[in-house]
């Protein structure tokens, strides 16, 4: 048995849904966030699945991974730092509370 | 013709990526959520060795698994009391998020068995399609070059970013 | 002649205004009054050097080898040239009628200056009053040097507007505000009518200069050819609508509504604005289109009706006022309305029968008439002026008596009424004889009428007089003593009694006529005999009623009781106006239209705002707030889009 590229893909589509599912159902905007991140993963994945089976000898996916690993750090740490911020301001982390724009 | 070991290793991977993927979204108690990002991050990173880039799948593991995993384990501890347990969902909201994925989900599988990929080329021949396997040299080369294929801009650009971001995230963090 | 005075005698008003307007706040009332009487004096010198060289230097370009005064444009500036015809120029003409107008205006504006000095001493605003004083003298003189018709209609508009600011001067008081408004409304709506005059002439015409379309009128009705409207020519139209704008600014009826609500501003404004210049300019518009009238007999006999029936009717009502401001408001209607008339009756030709006459007799008389009723009505206001200055009342009835108090008031009053009631040796005497034959030599009912006209000027104008300086003290007198005006006031009193004693004696036919050629003024016997005994008849009537307290004036006003009401209230022309504007236009035509307004047009626009609101109601659910709804949207929306690429695409 081969394991050919859709072997791959189809784990990586199925976490993509899962992280929109999360990412519209959940409140809490630390799980949104972790949704986020699996929605996140499963492009970095692809794109590392599409150099290996495409485009074997280069190394160009590779890199977007990389630096999409390196952006989705800051991108984390932003994102909690926004979340502190406005569960200090809040009391709580839910999305559905912070409606305004302005407090 | 791949060997067992990598199939049988290929099936674990997946099958614990999807099942946690499922897990973290869907489970009520928010640091469960986080610990079954983690296993699914590993097992990413797992597949990223078994396609042979071992360099990225060490880099998933200390950049994602190691660095975020511990930032988000941080703001569930500095917001959530221990016990804290997510209220179960409205109906509507379950609608949206099934409807959605599902929508979601057909597209993406519809376009990718119709679309032209080479389904017959397997793990191995790919692999040895791609000659030596990359090494820390050609990653190194390619980073801090600025010939073809080679990535100093957005090196340094991120490496700005990620200074910015080191002080946007003290600056907005910070107590008042 | 150099450009150089021209643009001066312009432009020291104009600069004066600005300094007063604008540099008005930082100075002193003495310093204001001081600037803005020696900018018109040297205005007035400048004018009268102008004029002087105009009338007496013999240059070519004024006159002619063979005797005849021709019309000069100083400089005609090119303002805005909108195509190749149309053509808006700012110019300076000098002929016979402006150079005699520039004398006038500046004469009345300095004596005006002068005496307001005293008369306005302590008023509030005293340097914004002499800031719109200029403002008027600019305006008015512009209008005389008109070179073209749009010219002359833009200052005609600027001396409406100055004639609103100085009316609503007191614009504290509410009367002078609705005054101010009614002049304005009223002289605004009848200079809608010279401007559809104006565009309708010239549209046929091609031209605004008035040289041109005087010069050769006969060309001028030619281009005006055939086409008529509602049974009537063009050009008759024409000059009738650019006579409605001379009915509003020289209040003849049925536009007379604002003159004597006009009387609410400063009394020396009365005299500058609504009694010597202002007002006259309708006779000076229509003397400038003369030859163009005179194409037109339908249009003069037009301008003769209506001055003959203003003038009746403002006499009549002049002898049953009580304030003696409406009175001389009245008679100034009255005179203008006999200038009118005298147009009216002149022609170009002479008639059979009156070969001593000159063409055009009635023009030069009216033209006279205006220069001379300018001084001796100026001199009445004035003196009107000094008599409100000192009793704090407009009305006759807290007068009486005053000739041993206010001797020098007393006197020039009296001189102005002697002149306007057409007693020689006075100004008023020569120029209203003038008149009265070119009447009599158009038809005798015309001399007739006005002749009767004259005797009620004469017969108001002494009663005025009587009850005013003679009739019975006041008792009030020996509380609060009345006394003659400090000399700012009494000088142009002075010396404007002294030009209404010797101005009749100007050969006035020898500078300004129809045709530019001299000609010698007769006095003839069959027209001035008839006049002075009719005047001195009623000034012998006005004697009898009036020199002593009695209680004949009470028993025939008793006798008439309606007659006398109706007159007193102006044959209720004011609630004839107040009716047609609040019953029929207001409250049936605008009524109608405001329902219209509010229930077709303004609920359309309502529908507009009420389904775009109704609608932003039912999706602003969209616009939530909440970021799950957005992504939901966006995610959707991103699916659909790339279902959509590609099934297109496949």
């Amino acid at each position: 048995m081969d394991i050919s590229i859709l072997y791959y893909l189809v784990p990586s589509v199925l976490m993509f849904v899962f992280g929109v599912y999360g990412f519209l159902t959940r409140k809490n905007m630390i799980a949104m966030l972790i949704s986020l991140e699996l929605m996140l993963n499963s492009a970095d994945l692809n794109f590392v699945i599409f150099n290996r089976y495409l485009f074997p000898g280069s190394m160009d996916g590779m890199m977007f991974t990389l630096f999409a690993i390196a952006i989705a750090a800051a991108e984390t740490s932003i994102a909690i730092a926004l979340i502190i911020n406005i569960y200090r301001a809040v009391g709580n982390t839910n999305v559905t509370d912070i409606k305004q724009l302005k407090f | 013709m791949d060997s067992v070991g990598n199939i049988i290793l290929y099936f674990v991977v997946a099958i614990s990526m999807v099942v946690f993927a499922w897990m973290a979204v869907t489970t009520t108690k928010i640091l469960r959520a986080a610990t079954y990002l983690l296993f699914t991050l590993l097992s990413t990173a797992i597949i990223y060795f078994q396609l042979g880039f071992e360099f990225l799948g060490a880099v998933q593991i200390a950049v994602y698994a190691g660095g975020i995993m511990v930032l988000i384990v941080f703001a569930i501890i500095l917001t959530h009391k221990p016990n804290d347990k997510a209220a179960p969902l409205a109906a509507h909201r379950q609608l949206i998020g099934v409807s959605a994925s599902v929508c979601g989900a057909i597209l993406l599988l519809a376009a990718l068995f119709t679309m032209p990929l080479p389904g017959n080329v397997s793990l191995a021949e790919a692999i040895s399609a791609g000659g030596p396997a990359i090494d820390m040299h050609r990653i190194g080369t390619a980073l801090v070059g600025s010939e073809k294929y080679q990535y100093l801009l957005p090196f340094e650009a991120v490496s700005v970013l990620l200074l910015a971001c080191i002080i946007g995230g003290v600056v907005i963090a910070r107590k008042k | 002649m150099d450009m150089t005075l021209p643009i001066l005698i312009l432009a020291i008003p104009i600069a004066m205004f600005l300094i007063l307007g604008i540099g008005g706040v930082v100075m002193s009332r003495k310093m204001a009054g001081i600037l803005g009487i020696l900018g018109m004096g040297t205005t007035m010198v400048l004018a009268y050097i102008v004029a002087f060289t105009y009338f007496f230097s013999g240059a070519p370009e004024f006159i002619n080898e063979f005797g005849e005064r021709l019309q000069f444009q100083v400089f005609d500036y090119t303002w805005l040239a909108f195509t190749d015809k149309l053509v808006v120029k700012l110019g300076f003409l000098l002929d016979p009628i402006s150079a005699m107008m520039l004398v006038v205006i500046t004469t009345i504006s300095f004596m005006v200056h002068l005496y307001s000095w005293g008369y306005m001493e302590g008023e509030k605003g005293f340097q914004r009053y002499y800031a719109f004083l200029n403002l008027f003298s600019f305006s008015m003189l512009g209008l005389v040097v008109a070179t073209n018709i749009f010219q002359m209609y833009i200052f005609w508009e600027l001396v409406g507007v100055s004639s609103y600011l100085l009316i609503g001067f007191f614009y504290k008081l509410p009367s002078a505000v609705s005054a101010s408004k009614k002049a304005f409304i009223v002289t605004r709506f009848a200079d809608l009518g010279f401007l559809i005059g104006i565009l309708l002439l010239t549209f046929y015409t091609d031209t605004f200069n008035f040289q041109t379309l005087t010069s050769n009128p006969e060309l001028v009705m030619q281009q005006c050819g055939g086409a008529t409207f509602m049974g009537a020519s063009v050009m008759t139209w024409a000059m009738i609508l650019i006579f409605m704008g001379g009915m509003g600014k020289s209040a003849m009826m049925p536009l007379h509504i604002w003159l004597p609500d006009a009387m609410e501003g400063p009394t020396p404004v009365s005299a500058l604005i609504h009694a010597a210049t202002m007002v006259v300019a309708g006779v000076y518009l229509v003397a400038r289109m003369f030859p163009c009238y005179c194409q037109v007999p339908a249009s003069m006999d037009f301008v003769g009706v209506v001055g003959a029936i203003t003038a009746f009717y403002a006499a009549v009502v002049a002898c049953c006022q009580i304030d003696i401001k409406r009175v001389l408001a009245f008679s100034t209607i009255s005179q203008i309305a006999f200038m009118m008339v005298s147009l009216a009756v002149a022609r170009d030709y002479v008639p059979e029968g009156y070969h001593w006459h000159a063409p055009g007799l009635g023009y030069m008389a009216s033209m006279f008439h205006l220069f001379t009723h300018a001084m001796f009505k100026a001199l009445l206001f004035l003196g009107a002026g000094c008599l409100i200055h000192t009793v704090h009342s407009n009305n006759y009835t807290s007068m009486g008596g005053l000739r041993k108090y206010m001797p020098i008031t007393h006197w020039t009053f009296l001189i102005g009424c002697l002149a306007i009631a057409g007693i020689y040796p006075f100004s008023g005497f020569f120029s209203k004889d003038e008149m009265l034959a070119a009447m009599y030599q158009n038809d005798f009912f015309w001399g007739a009428w006005m002749t009767m006209v004259a005797g009620l000027t004469a017969f108001y104008m002494f009663r005025l007089y009587y009850l005013i300086f003679w009739w019975e003290e006041n008792p009030h007198y020996k509380e609060h003593k009345p006394h003659d005006a400090p000399w700012q006031m009494s000088l142009p009193l002075i010396i404007l009694a002294a030009v209404s004693c010797v101005a009749g004696f100007i050969p006035f036919g020898h500078y300004v006529t129809y045709d530019g050629k001299p000609y010698d003024i007769h006095l003839e016997l069959g027209v001035w005999l008839p006049s002075i005994i009719v005047a001195v008849c009623a000034i012998a009537l006005a004697t009898w009623l009036y020199a002593k307290k009695n209680d004949k004036p009470a028993r025939m006003r008793a006798a008439l009781p309606t007659l006398w009401e109706a007159a007193h209230r102006r044959f209720y022309w004011d609630e004839m106006y107040q009716f047609v504007t609040h019953k029929i236009i207001f409250g049936m035509i605008c009524r109608s239209i405001a329902w219209f307004d509010r229930h077709v047009i303004d609920a359309t626009m309502d529908g507009f705002a009420k389904v775009t609101q109704k609608a932003s109601w039912q999706i602003r659910g969209m616009q939530n707030g909440h970021i799950q709804a957005y992504v939901a949207w966006y995610f959707f929306g991103a699916i659909a889009l790339a279902a959509v690429v590609w099934f297109a695409l496949s």
